[in-house]
């Protein structure tokens, strides 16, 4: 029943909000769809706390460890960011960015784009995690154009043939998946692509193919992930879109594409029994945090700033499910949400940045602090959180993800802490640089939804000092699960 | 020869024939004949699953065989040819690399796709394990297409080939995906033609051009 609701309702309101068109009330009718499919979700997590796993849909679906508190977060971020849009958009529409009927296209999308990152969550069906995906790009590659700008068609362009060549490789190892799978649990159909089905068996598939099956998949949904080199189409498409799109690629589905390589190694290094999966997800990770780090100090747009800290990011949670085992498995888990709660709650406070100065260069933001402390303090706050500032929760994954790094992959350790100085330092200054000084941005016609800002930073701070005891046992049966190590 | 050896030797031939239609891709620079070659490779890969419907009596490829002609015989070039109608663009421009440069990767390439292709086919049940290389080899012939073009139209063109290369690789390789598999595959298909169709034209409005370098002004120092 929940999964009904939790399903339906963004995917239904997507179409009702097509529907609706830009009569009024259409935002406050998406924070009401994003409210259901949040407390839906909850009311999911609570049946995972009492009964255990869950199988529905004839088995199609289902929720463990792994994903519930994925699903959570991700209704959860859904719904702050729906209630930060708000505002946001009707300033962008005062200030002529964009017309009230593209706000019907805007509207409609994000519950599309919501509706099928919940199905890429909860299949157990690794061919309809693969179309949910493949949706997932499709709706937002309306949303990165949203604005009709040179600069933002060119990045919905790049967004759109990147992915979805990426994306076709990922489909490429899909069907080897199932072709070894296939010689498993028989031709009769459907099964052969469940994950718990093939979870079982994993053991007895064929290591060629699967070996074969994960270089794609990676390379695949590793495109997605953001993972360099193929990392191109992210800046852009933070960049240029508007910025509650920003925070959902960033904050959501960067976690959904990486939760499907996960999946996908699990198989593959169950049937393998060799170190290839692990050593491919640290390289490319250890790739990325590096990469980006160093891309960090080119940048002179306050969003694409903030997206390479993403690659950044989502480098150190491949990295650290490369390394595999309990503990890093476990700080890799806690990364994903502390990162996504963090990483979106910066994306609202540079998007009411960004309007008030008129423009996305750093240089011409300054003195946030005194025009807006609210806004100054929630990027300042924001930015520290996310650089690993203890006590706030980045600070703890990060040390757990380095001290497991210090005694299982110790060539690794130096290369991270200078990439993590580096991105600190470029960061940091940018930030400093934005916040002091003298007020100069002019006042908003309406006055920004700074709540789910603070409300992100306060989860992360109390994720930073204390873990609740259900969420640290999800973290810890999934680190068992995915293994490694 | 018996009959059971015939048709085999058809599907075998249109194998074959998919390989020539994507070499011919790579060279031919008139889109309109692009898309009148996608369009041949999709009555190829209908024609090819009809066989192998009708060898192993399994009845969703029938419903594949359906969806392919339907999609990508009819539709999918049909929308094409609008789309090179209304917005004017009948040729590519000079490629990064020439016919026989071209070519030659393309040789290279055929090579490393049976090579790769060879433990996944050694490990095939199916009748029709030969044409494994052949669908890599479809695929990255197609990632090549879609590299060494400029215009938007072209590059689409070569992604959808690419995905008729995919396709050709599940059917030969396990007699196809499970059903709701390839239903949300294609349903993805035609939506991203749908919103390739409302981009070239925000592109068009844009631009008056559909050629990409316009869209090379985003560098990472921006």
């Amino acid at each position: 029943m929940e999964f009904v609701v939790l399903l339906a309702t963004p995917l239904g309101g997507s179409v009702l909000l097509a529907l609706w068109g830009h009569r009024p009330r259409a935002a406050e009718i998406n924070v009401a769809l994003s409210l259901v499919t949040f407390l839906a979700s909850a009311a999911l997590t609570a049946r995972v706390i009492g009964e255990g796993n869950l199988l529905a849909g004839h088995g199609q679906f289902f929720l463990d460890p792994f994903n519930v508190f994925l699903v959570a977060l991700t209704a959860f971020v859904g719904l702050t960011t729906s209630i930060f849009s708000r505002p946001y958009m009707r300033v962008e529409i005062e200030h002529g960015r964009i017309n009230a009927r593209r706000l019907r296209l805007y509207h409609s999308m994000y519950q599309l784009f919501m509706a099928m990152m919940l199905v890429a969550l909860t299949t157990n069906n690794l061919g309809l995690l693969w179309v949910a995906m493949e949706a997932a790009t499709l709706s937002t590659v309306l949303l990165v154009t949203l604005y009709r700008t040179p600069a933002s068609l060119e990045a919905g362009w790049k967004y759109f043939i990147l992915c979805g060549v990426g994306i076709a490789q990922a489909l490429f190892g899909t069907i080897l998946l199932y072709f070894a799978a296939e010689k498993v649990l028989g031709a009769e159909g459907v099964s052969a692509l469940l994950w718990t089905d093939l979870a079982a068996v994993k053991g007895e598939l064929e290591p060629t193919v699967l070996a074969l099956a994960f270089v794609f998949l990676l390379v695949g949904y590793g495109t997605k992930v953001g993972l360099a080199p193929l990392h191109n189409w992210l800046p852009d498409a933070h960049a240029e879109g508007p910025t509650p799109v920003s925070a959902v690629l960033s904050g959501l589905l960067l976690n959904v594409a990486i939760y499907a390589v996960v999946r996908c190694k699990v198989l593959v290094e169950g049937s393998l029994q060799s170190s290839l999966p692990s050593n491919m997800l640290m390289g490319f990770g250890l790739l990325s945090v590096v990469l980006a780090a160093f891309f960090l100090w080119r940048q002179r747009d306050i969003k694409r700033l903030f997206a390479y800290s993403s690659i950044e990011h989502m480098g150190i949670v491949t990295f650290a499910f490369g390394m595999g085992g309990p503990v890093a498995n476990f700080a890799a888990l806690l990364h994903m949400t502390v990162h996504s709660l963090t990483k979106s709650a910066i994306f609202f406070a540079v998007g009411h940045a960004a309007q008030k100065a008129g423009s996305q260069r750093i240089e011409d933001i300054r003195g946030l602090l005194a025009m807006n402390p609210t806004i100054g303090w929630g990027l300042m706050l924001g930015s520290l959180a996310i650089l690993g500032v203890p006590p706030f929760g980045v600070f703890a994954s990060e040390f757990l993800i380095l001290t497991t790094a210090m005694k299982q992959q110790p060539w690794a350790t130096p290369i991270l802490l200078v990439a993590l100085g580096v991105a600190f330092a470029a960061i940091f200054g940018r930030v400093q640089s934005m916040v002091y000084g003298d007020a100069t941005g002019r006042r908003l016609p309406h006055q920004p939804a700074l709540l789910p800002v603070f409300t992100h930073l306060a989860l992360v701070l109390l994720l930073g000092l204390y873990i609740p005891p259900y969420l640290a046992e999800w973290y810890r049966a999934a680190a068992r699960m995915i293994g490694g190590g | 020869m018996n009959f059971a050896s015939l048709d085999l030797q058809l599907l075998n031939s249109c194998a074959a024939l998919l390989l020539l239609v994507s070499f011919a891709m790579l060279s031919q620079r008139r889109v309109v004949s692009l898309v009148n070659l996608l369009a041949l490779q999709g009555t190829l890969l209908c024609v090819a699953t009809l066989l192998l419907a009708w060898r192993t009596g399994q009845h969703h490829l029938y419903v594949s065989a359906a969806l392919t002609l339907a999609l990508k015989v009819v539709g999918l070039p049909w929308l094409l040819h609008r789309l090179i109608r209304r917005l004017q663009v009948y040729w590519d421009t000079e490629p990064l690399l020439d016919v026989p440069g071209t070519m030659l990767v393309g040789l290279v390439t055929v090579v490393f796709a049976f090579g790769l292709a060879q433990p996944i086919a050694e490990l095939a049940s199916t009748a029709t394990r030969n044409a494994i290389g052949i669908a890599v080899a479809v695929i990255l012939l197609a990632f090549i297409t879609m590299i060494t073009r400029r215009k938007a139209m072209s590059q689409v063109v070569g992604f959808l080939s690419m995905e008729n290369g995919l396709f050709f690789g599940a059917m030969s390789a396990t007699y196809g995906m499970p059903m709701v598999v390839e239903l949300g595959v294609a349903l993805d298909v035609l939506v991203a033609m749908l919103v390739l169709g409302v981009f070239f034209f925000q592109i068009r409005e844009q631009f008056d051009s559909l050629d990409l370098h316009h869209l090379e002004s985003l560098r990472e120092d921006q």
